[in-house]
């Protein structure tokens, strides 16, 4: 604690807080159209907190429907207005929008550009030591595609036919006619208009990030010295850009077919006894398209999730992570395997059943990589000198999310027993565990951790705390219960099932659920609170504040653009040496060579003291100015 | 591996002391490193195949479920196929001038590429006008509006190409291009190659697949 105290007061007597404000530009290109990576990364958080923020809302009130069914609602009427029936209920077609809305802007607005956004940008050129991104102005119009992509997507919540209704997963015949249902029409024209922008944005960021993981890295920074974070966002990185232009495909063939009268996925519909025109075309050939890209997109929400646990874990076990190279191997097993699954999601569509075990046999097998990033988290926390932080609290809540909501993925991946669980919400506790709050707390983990060095003060621990526990038990006390319901075969988007006899004894379990929910909500306004007050009024941070490894501690409290003030720092060593035997302290950062301490190194790396001499001397020096 | 990377950083170190003292404010350029724009491009043209790779496998799989219209691809297909090719040997030829500092040859070269892509656009839709008497129209039987969607996505990239070819012409003329600054010519000549060689392939396929 002492260290920390003295890099307190030095750090304020050099860095006053308005050093960004004096070195260039104006309001516009240093907040708004700026190619700074770190600003383009905060700019990618704070939108995609906004539209976590609203995405958790929409849950909220279609849980008060499945919660509460015959509860009136009048009281949202200033919200919701003509979508509440004259009774005080919410209209069923605003709940299928609800929970469509809910699902597209979770999975690809918060989980794909809130998360790999934030902190692929954030921390890519500042773990690798670069400068800056490979291409700034390509980084830029990322986000502004995004942002454009996001503001076509917020219209459409706010037009009178409601945006689109079809699910998520936008499968057609119902997202093709607007007869089918409100949200078909204009609102289903503006997600598809929106996921166009959206994956433009993907594949400009995608390859600027490959670009420069592979490009970019300072001296000494090989593979295998690497942060897994950024093997994590590199894996991240190449999924997208080949998932990615898939659903683009998907998404065009399903805009000529709305538009402009083709029939690639319809056919043989009659709608009022009424033939349509369309004929010939496959509604299964878009679940393959689509699914082609959705399963990896599992993988790209989740995987930087886990990269950024990997760091957060070892860093606050003061232990090196377990089996690094397990660790990168099974993340490049599981990026291979993802592309080979998709077909796990269409077993009920009447495929071959042979068909169906060689796709639950490789899904099954996505099972071994994963278990052994599980292994490999608990050893490095066994017997590790934990430090309870609330990123690391955050990051163990991940472990445990990722357990729980894999096992049940093995129930799932089987193609027998999804017959009975497909679709009801087994399903949606299965991902929503995995992937969803899995994910959700690595982003959250990650912004506890590298919040000192975005805004160079510290957030509040005690809240975090209160955050974690609230948000931990509330998100295992809506999702758990929903196994049983799921069980028992309830299918997922029904309004009501006030009409079925059977389940009416799961009515109170569904109202748990929905208070839950409901807590697990509020409780995070006190991390709302607690990051926007940190920005402003949080204590100071030190340069490294977590006695971390990795070289983006190396920086000025403020980093300006550019990253470091001098040369970039060359890296000797692998970031991963906390509590080396013999070490001074409990960490040596990989800016420190091996010839400055004798008193750890392994014969192997004495070794490496010869290729170090002759050309460190500058080097060293310029590091102790700063 | 450890000192196989080593060995690198002592190159690359050399090599940054010595910009130092020529006070060059650049990063050091490591052995194993591509030019960022380059290797950026190549992953773009990944992220295009991908986008061909899934309309095609989309094609296969909805002809396997049978109701697929036959019919003959368009004359002019085969013409603009011709075209392309021939604008591949000119791209290449502009680019070896370009390496021989023979900038007057690069405009005219880069120029009659441009024209030929704009030719071959022009051919494609005309192959459209041709499908479209024998029948065959952009809505009806999916056989035939995969093969319009796929040639029309196709020819978007195509024109994205041309307007990189008259980026590069206008560099040429600015005198941007010559053997010491080949970068944008480099990623225009692989780009155009790229587009010719997806083109060739698409038609081959339709051809195999009808």
């Amino acid at each position: 604690m002492a260290t920390i105290d003295i890099h307190v007061h030095t750090e304020v007597h050099h860095h006053d807080d308005h050093e960004e404000h004096d070195h260039h530009g104006n309001f516009w290109t240093s907040y708004i159209f700026c190619q700074d990576h770190k600003v383009i990364a905060k700019q990618f958080l704070i939108t995609g907190m906004a539209w976590a923020l609203i995405g958790g809302v929409l849950s909220v009130i279609f849980r008060l429907q499945l919660g509460f069914p015959d509860a009136k609602l009048e009281w949202l009427r200033p919200l919701l207005g003509g979508w509440l029936t004259s009774d005080g209920k919410i209209d069923p077609e605003f709940y299928l929008a609800l929970v469509t809305m809910h699902g597209t802007i979770m999975v690809f607005f918060v989980l794909t550009a809130g998360l790999s956004g934030t902190f692929s940008n954030f921390l890519i050129p500042l773990q690798v030591g670069a400068r800056d991104m490979a291409s700034g102005f390509m980084n830029m119009l990322s986000y502004w595609f995004f942002f454009l992509s996001s503001a076509v997507m917020f219209t459409s919540l706010f037009i009178s036919t409601g945006p689109a209704g079809g699910g998520w997963t936008v499968y057609p015949p119902l997202s093709a006619l607007p007869q089918a249902v409100q949200g078909s029409g204009l609102g289903m024209t503006l997600w598809l208009v929106s996921m166009a922008l959206f994956i433009v944005s993907t594949l400009l960021g995608g390859i600027n990030y490959i670009t420069t993981i592979i490009n970019m890295r300072t001296q000494g920074m090989s593979f295998t010295r690497l942060p897994l974070t950024i093997w994590a966002f590199f894996f991240t990185a190449i999924i997208g850009l080949l998932s990615f232009p898939v659903l683009f495909g998907a998404a065009l063939l399903l805009i000529f077919d709305r538009s402009f009268g083709t029939s690639f996925y319809l056919s043989d519909i009659y709608i009022a006894g009424e033939a349509l025109p369309h004929v010939g075309g496959s509604p299964i050939l878009f679940q393959h398209l689509f699914w082609f890209l959705g399963h990896p997109e599992v993988y790209i929400v989740l995987l930087p999730a886990l990269g950024i646990t990997s760091e957060i874990i070892a860093t606050n076990s003061r232990k090196p992570i377990f089996g690094y190279k397990a660790m990168v191997g099974s993340m490049l097993f599981i990026t291979i395997l993802s592309f080979v699954v998709w077909a796990h999601h269409m077993f009920v569509t009447g495929m071959n059943p042979f068909l169906g075990s060689i796709f639950t046999l490789l899904t099954l097998i996505i099972a071994v990589p994963s278990a052994v990033k599980i292994f490999n988290y608990v050893t490095t926390l066994w017997k590790g000198n934990i430090k309870f932080t609330s990123a690391m609290m955050f990051s163990i809540g991940l472990v445990s999310f990722f357990l729980t909501g894999g096992i049940t993925g093995l129930f799932l991946g089987n193609s027998a027993v999804d017959i009975q669980l497909h679709d009801t919400y087994f399903v949606v506790a299965h991902f929503h565990l995995v992937m969803g709050s899995a994910s959700f707390f690595g982003m959250i983990a990650g912004i506890y951790h590298w919040f000192p060095k975005m805004f160079g003060r510290m957030m509040d621990e005690r809240l975090g705390s209160i955050h974690f526990w609230m948000t931990f038990v509330g998100v295992y006390l809506v999702f758990f219960p929903m196994h049983y319901i799921g069980i028992a075969g309830f299918p997922r988007r029904y309004y009501s099932w006030t009409n079925f006899e059977t389940f009416s004894s799961f009515a109170d379990l569904n109202m748990l659920v929905s208070i839950a929910a409901i807590v697990t909500l509020s409780a995070q306004f006190i991390f709302l609170f607690n990051f926007f007050y940190s920005i402003f009024r949080g204590r100071l941070a030190s340069a490294n504040p977590w006695d971390s490894n990795t070289i983006e501690w190396t920086t000025p409290r403020h980093p300006k653009h550019g990253n470091w003030p001098g040369d970039i720092p060359t890296v000797y060593r692998w970031p991963y040496d906390y509590s080396k035997p013999g070490a001074k302290e409990d960490y040596i950062p990989q800016t420190i060579p091996y010839s400055e301490t004798p008193e750890s190194n392994l014969p192997h790396e004495n070794e490496l003291i010869k290729l170090e001499m002759g050309n460190t001397g500058a080097i060293v020096i310029d590091e102790k100015k700063h | 591996m450890a000192k196989g990377s080593k060995k690198i950083n002592w190159n690359s170190i050399m090599e940054k002391s010595v910009r130092s003292e020529m006070k060059i404010v650049e990063e050091p350029k490591k052995p194993i490193a591509m030019h960022p724009k380059k290797f950026a491009m190549w992953l773009f043209m990944a992220s295009v195949m991908m986008l061909f790779a899934s309309l095609t496998s989309a094609y296969i799989v909805r002809q396997a479920e049978g109701n697929w219209l036959y019919f003959e691809l368009p004359l002019l297909f085969y013409y603009t196929t011709a075209i392309i090719a021939v604008s591949s040997v000119t791209m290449q030829v502009a680019y070896f001038a370009a390496k021989k500092d023979n900038t007057g040859v690069v405009k005219i070269m880069v120029l009659i590429t441009s024209v030929l892509g704009v030719l071959f656009l022009i051919g494609q839709v005309k192959g459209w006008g041709e499908m479209a008497r024998q029948g065959v129209h952009f809505v009806g039987n999916p056989s035939g509006s995969f093969v319009i969607a796929i040639s029309f996505v196709h020819g978007l990239h195509i024109i994205s190409a041309v307007v990189f070819l008259l980026i590069v012409l206008n560099s040429a003329i600015r005198l941007r291009i010559h053997s010491k600054n080949m970068a944008q010519m480099e990623m225009c000549t692989t780009y155009w190659h790229f587009l010719g060689a997806l083109w060739i392939y698409l038609f081959i396929f339709f051809l195999i697949n009808r």
